[in-house]
């Protein structure tokens, strides 16, 4: 939504040396001619029917499905982690949190293995879990699992972010007025970061969408089962490059859509000038 | 029914005692950094102290422990104390009537009893208008009222003041002063200022911290009559010299005899030396008991050279800044200040490094016991 508001009016002055706009606009082709390098590729008199085929529409509602419940995991336990990360103290804090942000910088076909090693028949607790009768690996959980692996860091990076920043100004205030710390989170907490929460969780559902190497490697390509979009494109770009860009182009507006709903840009700066303020002393 | 406290933080170098009747306001005040902040956040329980107690009304807030006694600790939500701070800090994402409303809502009240509350709260401090708008589109005094009825709507038995007019502009202050002098009737408070007027409106006594520790205390007017530590003595707007007492007057260290009228606990004792005083002051050049002498910078007269004759104190001293002070100059020479008309100072020629004599009469000293 432009918001021309006195806060954001064009013209108003802001410190940006004009060669920066030229590095910016390289930046911004680098990611935009690609996409449409494929989107000029999609056949379109054929894509109906690429799209809708039986496999498409398998992968597509499974797709949509385990990052529906990925995102669920990553807010169920992200959220309790990032207000830990950001609000307690205690030995080792710093130490957790490298530990947590892993999977943004390792492969996700090693987070893959580590999740195979752990709960694969084999595994550590696969084992145990094997004697119950629970299976994990290569099922529709493995999925799940192998999505919220990765997209959980998203959730909370962001999330202790926008903790950070909000403070706990209001939060003490809260308690000076009889509230319990449950009802400091729910009422107070949590409304205030809502902004932070929402975009977290939209990338780690936009994460869990695109994920593929962990994927592959801990639930396997099942049609139906585990084989997710990616996987479903990355198959079919052998034997049918014409529905694979379909699908391609399918999974980015997918993403496009879910992204343009939800996140929101980072709060507005202060301007230079700030109109709405001059008046008060 | 009394507040009783006693804190040690070593990190912070508090060490305070303070104790605050039923329905009576405090002032505590003092220089920056004297731990008048840190006082209110171990009373709001944010702040855990290294050592102490408190108790408010019969209940113990906090009480560190020893060998053999564990130590109690209630938490902030429990205590019953609230806070006002400099910034409002009303929650943004609520309106108005829900700010008023969540003490009573986290105190278990139904929505419709903890309404009807906030509005009677809005009522008390003339904001019943602003019920639906949120925190954003108030200004900053309509919002330090909100802010207050909010903190009364728990119905505080301690209700702590962290500066509250500090944030305000000059035309909201004064309502809101005058409010809290209407809501603090009978309600016990303790209210950091740096202003002697909220003092002398608001509190029943004064309480001068500096670096963590309670160096003066008692009744407003007597700690302006007669303020004994140097920040009181800015309070107070006098010059004060410490010495140990000689004849009518007070033997200083640096500015010499300073004669002056006795006045206070030295009134009617004449020369002698007060029976029960303190022995001789530690540390002063004679060995009469402690005193002090005070007089307002109006008292005194700048001039270039010393003044024969007459009864007068007459200290030499170094200009170090020239101040507007409301329609007169104040002249500081370190310790000392001085009120002269504009006119003067120009006649003077006085600016900061000027060698001048300041000269008052000893019938506008006050003497009295430190």
């Amino acid at each position: 939504m432009p918001d021309l508001g006195p806060r954001n009016r064009p013209g108003g002055y802001h410190a940006v040396p004009r060669w920066v706009y030229l590095l910016a606009a390289a930046g911004a082709l680098f990611i935009l001619v690609p996409l449409l390098g494929m989107v000029a590729k999609v056949n379109w008199a054929q894509f109906i029917p690429l799209i809708t085929s039986e496999s498409s529409l398998d992968a597509l509602l499974l797709s949509l499905k385990t990052a529906a419940a990925s995102t669920a995991l990553c807010i169920i336990f992200g959220v309790p982690l990032a207000l830990v990360l950001a609000r307690a103290q205690f030995a080792g804090q710093r130490i957790l949190r490298a530990l947590i942000l892993l999977p943004l910088v390792v492969p996700p076909v090693v987070g893959g293995l580590a999740l195979l090693y752990t709960f694969g028949r084999e595994g550590l607790l696969g084992k145990s879990l094997n004697v119950l009768g629970i299976d994990i690996a290569f099922s529709t959980t493995a999925v799940v699992m192998a999505q919220a692996f990765v997209a959980l860091p998203f959730l909370v990076l962001s999330l202790e972010g926008t903790l950070r920043t909000a403070g706990q100004r209001y939060e003490a205030v809260a308690a000076t007025l009889g509230a319990r710390p449950s009802t400091v989170l729910r009422r107070i907490t949590v409304p205030l970061v809502l902004p932070g929460l929402l975009s977290g969780a939209v990338l780690s559902f936009a994460r869990s969408l695109g994920e593929f190497g962990a994927t592959l490697t801990f639930a396997g390509s099942l049609q139906g089962v585990t084989r997710t979009l990616p996987l479903e494109i990355y198959l079919q770009r052998e034997t049918d490059p014409d529905a694979a860009v379909a699908l391609s182009f399918l999974l980015i507006a997918v993403a496009v859509v879910v992204v343009a709903l939800t996140y929101r840009a980072p709060r507005q700066p202060k301007p230079a000038v700030d109109a709405a303020e001059t008046a008060v002393p | 029914m009394t507040l009783e406290l006693s804190a040690v933080i070593a990190e912070r170098h508090l060490d305070v005692a303070l104790t605050v009747g039923g329905s009576e306001t405090v002032a505590v005040m003092g220089p920056n950094g004297a731990g008048k902040s840190t006082l209110v956040q171990v009373l709001s329980g944010l702040l855990r102290p290294d050592a102490g107690h408190a108790t408010l009304g019969g209940r113990t807030l906090f009480r560190t422990g020893s060998p053999g006694s564990p130590g109690e600790w209630l938490p902030p939500h429990a205590r019953g104390v609230g806070v006002l701070a400099q910034d409002a800090l009303l929650f943004p994402h609520l309106s108005v009537l829900d700010n008023v409303a969540f003490g009573p809502r986290s105190q278990g009240r139904g929505r419709a009893g903890a309404d009807a509350a906030a509005r009677r709260w809005l009522g008390e401090v003339d904001a019943v208008e602003l019920a639906g708008r949120k925190p954003g589109q108030l200004s900053g005094g309509q919002a330090q009222r909100v802010a207050l009825a909010r903190a009364l709507a728990t119905d505080p038995e301690l209700l702590l003041l962290d500066e509250p007019m500090a944030a305000l502009d000059i035309n909201s202050a004064p309502f809101l002063r005058s409010l809290l002098k209407r809501v603090l009737a009978g309600r016990r408070a303790v209210i950091v200022t740096h202003h002697v007027l909220d003092a002398l409106m608001l509190a029943d006594r004064i309480v001068v911290m500096d670096r963590g520790r309670v160096v003066e205390e008692g009744p407003t007017a007597a700690i302006l009559a007669h303020p004994r530590s140097p920040f009181a003595a800015s309070l107070a707007g006098l010059n004060v010299l410490a010495g140990s007492l000689a004849g009518a007057g007070v033997r200083t260290s640096d500015a010499g005899l300073v004669a002056g009228r006795l006045t206070g606990a030295f009134a009617g004792a004449a020369a002698a030396p007060a029976p029960g005083s303190p022995a001789a002051g530690t540390g002063s050049p004679a060995s009469g008991p402690e005193g002090l002498a005070a007089f307002p910078p109006s008292a005194v007269s700048v001039f270039l050279a010393p003044p024969q004759g007459s009864p007068r104190n007459c200290f030499p001293v170094t200009v170090t800044e020239l101040e507007p002070h409301g329609d007169h100059i104040r002249i500081r020479a370190g310790r000392l200040a001085a009120d002269i008309s504009p006119a003067a100072t120009a006649e003077l020629r006085l600016q900061p490094g000027s060698r001048v004599f300041f000269v008052v009469k000893a019938a506008e000293v006050a003497i009295y016991p430190a």
